[in-house]
């Protein structure tokens, strides 16, 4: 307990004697209750705005519709504003402008995704089959009806397969080193370069393999040829996610390994990379999504082909975006857009899985919380 | 099992500042012995000092002997990772290895070194569990993630794993520091009943638990900021907090400063 020395107590004696002003500020209103716009007001503002945004436009004889989706999106905004500031007043008001934005930006970031996805879907759906998808283009005529994408399908799994092979190891001891061994110059310039790496356009990256590989070193058009160049574009993607989930494992963890007389070399291979594999796994998974997409390096190096190749390591393969791009480009009717639409879906289906995986891996594997 | 500590000369740096100096002290087995002192004194740099824990950190070095028994610690040919073996450490904050169970917990350190028969690892997980006061409390959910424990519980179970591995002294960095009274209590009795075979040696910035726990105690001090940490004085628990020898203890245990 503490006793208050009697000069301090006739302090607060006396403190108690100051007349305190007890008149509220002026501007400031001490109401706790203030009036609210119902729930559903927000909704109620979005689905007048989009009808005024097509009537103004139908009325203006707008012909795009991406003109009436804009003056419902400003209407939106200025409404859901002022609607607010009559009712509740100006702070509410700024609040409920900054929701609006937010929405806004939301649906015009997500239409377009939406759209592209529902079109692929629809178009991809009309030729996509068991025949599709088991048949390569082989003596079909291209400006014809029928063949498939299954020499593609083979053609994108082995090169992907094999550009994984090669990136994911080399990345992940790449990061491993810089966060765990790495100190002093060398690691200054692993990263910097790991950096300019990830900057390099894919079709230098096609291109500097085609020189070395397939012009310097005489070898012919191949699978592998195709991943060399989509595992040099993978390998700054894998390095750098593998090194921030490194980074985020405590160093506690190490130093409690440490501390049990466990080496160096065990502690980052049984306790530091088993709590960061989750996020390591989603790493290389977004890297093989992203490779999975590329064009540019593979038509110059794989070549392309109409029948099956299952050797990636001897003449030319095929691929989905490379057979994509031929379907549009070479062949150039209906029956060419039809498949290319149909290896499109394929491919978004495969990338979107890879994504699902990783994400389920990122799941099972992290260090859990629970009971 | 448990090994004296003789240490002569030593000093302790990170990069070029250095941290503590010039430390001298024999720590005997089969007792308690704690550091009090203020926060930046040393006394976590010294303790880490004992079993190469402090040249973990980059740029860090330690100068001086280090006796294990007869052995120096910072001889040539010794390796660091055989000296961690044989003095455990325990942290200030309970770090259980996240992706693994209570059982794997307990295990890890003979795991990771190699053993691997069943029967010999489930009878150092009731073991060590029984030893860190735990098993009764755990022994129903031994395959679930040593996360879901309580702070004190997670304590605990980085003492079972610690001592699992039998090392034959046990370093304690502010064990207690992150625990709640019971759970404190519950640390302290464990101390109590480890120092039969342990040679233990724990940080502590409360008094009350270095009187409580200790047999003997060391006081570190500095002369101020930036300058090094030293040891002010070692002596029984009892005389430290009664009578010690130098006004600076008494100073900092009536609390005067610090």
């Amino acid at each position: 307990m503490v006793l208050l020395h009697p000069d301090e107590r006739s302090e607060e004696g006396r403190m108690s004697t100051v007349t305190v002003d007890s008149r509220p500020a002026p501007q400031l209103s001490r109401n706790l209750t203030n009036a609210r716009l119902p729930k559903w007001a927000p909704a109620g503002v979005a689905v007048l705005s989009v009808a005024l945004g097509a009537a103004i436009g139908a009325g203006g004889g707008l012909k795009s519709h991406l003109q009436w989706g804009l003056i419902a999106a400003v209407l939106f905004l200025v409404i859901s504003y002022g609607v607010s500031a009559k009712v509740e007043g100006r702070r509410q008001a700024k609040d409920r402008l900054a929701t609006s934005v937010v929405w806004v930006a939301f649906v015009a970031a997500v239409l377009p995704l939406a759209s592209l996805t529902i079109y692929t879907v629809q178009q991809g759906a009309k030729v996509v089959d068991g025949n599709f998808l088991s048949h390569s283009m082989r003596n079909i005529i291209p400006s014809g009806p029928g063949g498939g994408i299954y020499h593609a399908i083979i053609g994108t799994l082995e090169q992907v397969g094999l550009a994984t092979a090669m990136a994911a190891p080399i990345g992940l001891l790449t990061a491993v080193y810089l966060v765990e061994y790495g100190r002093g110059r060398l690691a200054k310039a692993v990263t910097f370069f790991v950096d300019v790496m990830t900057g390099v356009p894919s079709i230098v990256a096609g291109l500097f393999v085609l020189s070395v590989w397939n012009l310097a070193l005489g070898f012919q058009y191949s699978g592998f040829s195709g991943s060399l160049a989509l595992a040099i574009l993978m390998l700054p993607v894998v390095v750098r996610s593998t090194e921030e989930m490194l980074k985020l494992v405590p160093n506690e963890l190490r130093e409690a390994s440490y501390a049990l007389g466990v080496p160096k070399w065990k502690t980052i291979l049984q306790i530091v990379i088993p709590t960061a594999i989750g996020g390591i796994t989603t790493g290389v998974m977004l890297a093989v999504a992203r490779i999975t997409g590329e064009t540019a390096p593979v038509m110059m190096l794989v070549f392309g082909a109409d029948a099956i190749n299952t050797d990636p390591f001897n003449g030319p393969q095929a691929n989905l975006p490379l057979f994509i791009w031929q379907q549009y480009a070479n062949v150039n009717n209906d029956f060419g857009y039809a498949r290319a639409w149909g290896a499109a879906l394929v491919l978004i289906v495969f990338v979107m899985g890879l994504n699902l995986i990783a994400r389920g891996i990122a799941r099972w594997r992290s260090p859990k919380a629970g009971h | 099992m448990a090994k004296r500590i003789d240490v002569s000369g030593l000093s302790a740096y990170y990069g070029t500042t250095k941290a503590i100096e010039d430390i001298s002290m024999t720590i005997e087995p089969r007792s308690v012995t704690a550091f009090i002192g203020p926060s930046g004194c040393g006394k976590s740099t010294f303790l880490r000092t004992l079993n190469r824990m402090h040249e973990v950190i980059p740029g860090a070095r330690v100068e001086g002997k280090v006796l294990l028994d007869d052995e120096n610690l910072y001889g040539a040919s010794i390796d660091p990772v055989a000296v961690r073996r044989t003095v455990g450490m325990v942290f200030q904050r309970p770090n259980p290895f996240p992706t693994m169970s209570i059982y794997e917990n307990v295990v890890a350190g003979l795991k990771l070194a190699g053993v691997k028969k069943k029967s010999v690892l489930d009878g150092v997980v009731e073991k060590s569990l029984q030893g860190a006061n735990l098993w009764n409390e755990v022994k129903d959910r031994l395959n679930k993630p040593g996360s879901g424990l309580s702070g004190g519980q997670q304590q605990r179970l980085c003492i079972a794993r610690a001592i699992a591995v039998e090392p034959q002294v046990l370093l304690m960095d502010e064990p207690c520091s992150a625990l709640d009274p019971i759970s404190t209590l519950a640390v302290e009795d464990l101390i109590s009943e480890l120092k039969s075979q342990f040679t233990i040696v724990i940080v502590t910035h409360n008094m009350q638990q270095a009187a409580r726990v200790s047999d003997r105690t060391a006081f570190f001090n500095l002369a101020g900021v930036g300058q090094p940490g030293k040891l002010i004085e070692l002596d029984d628990t009892q005389r430290i907090f009664s009578n010690p020898s130098v006004q600076a203890t008494e100073d900092y245990i009536s609390g005067r400063f610090g």
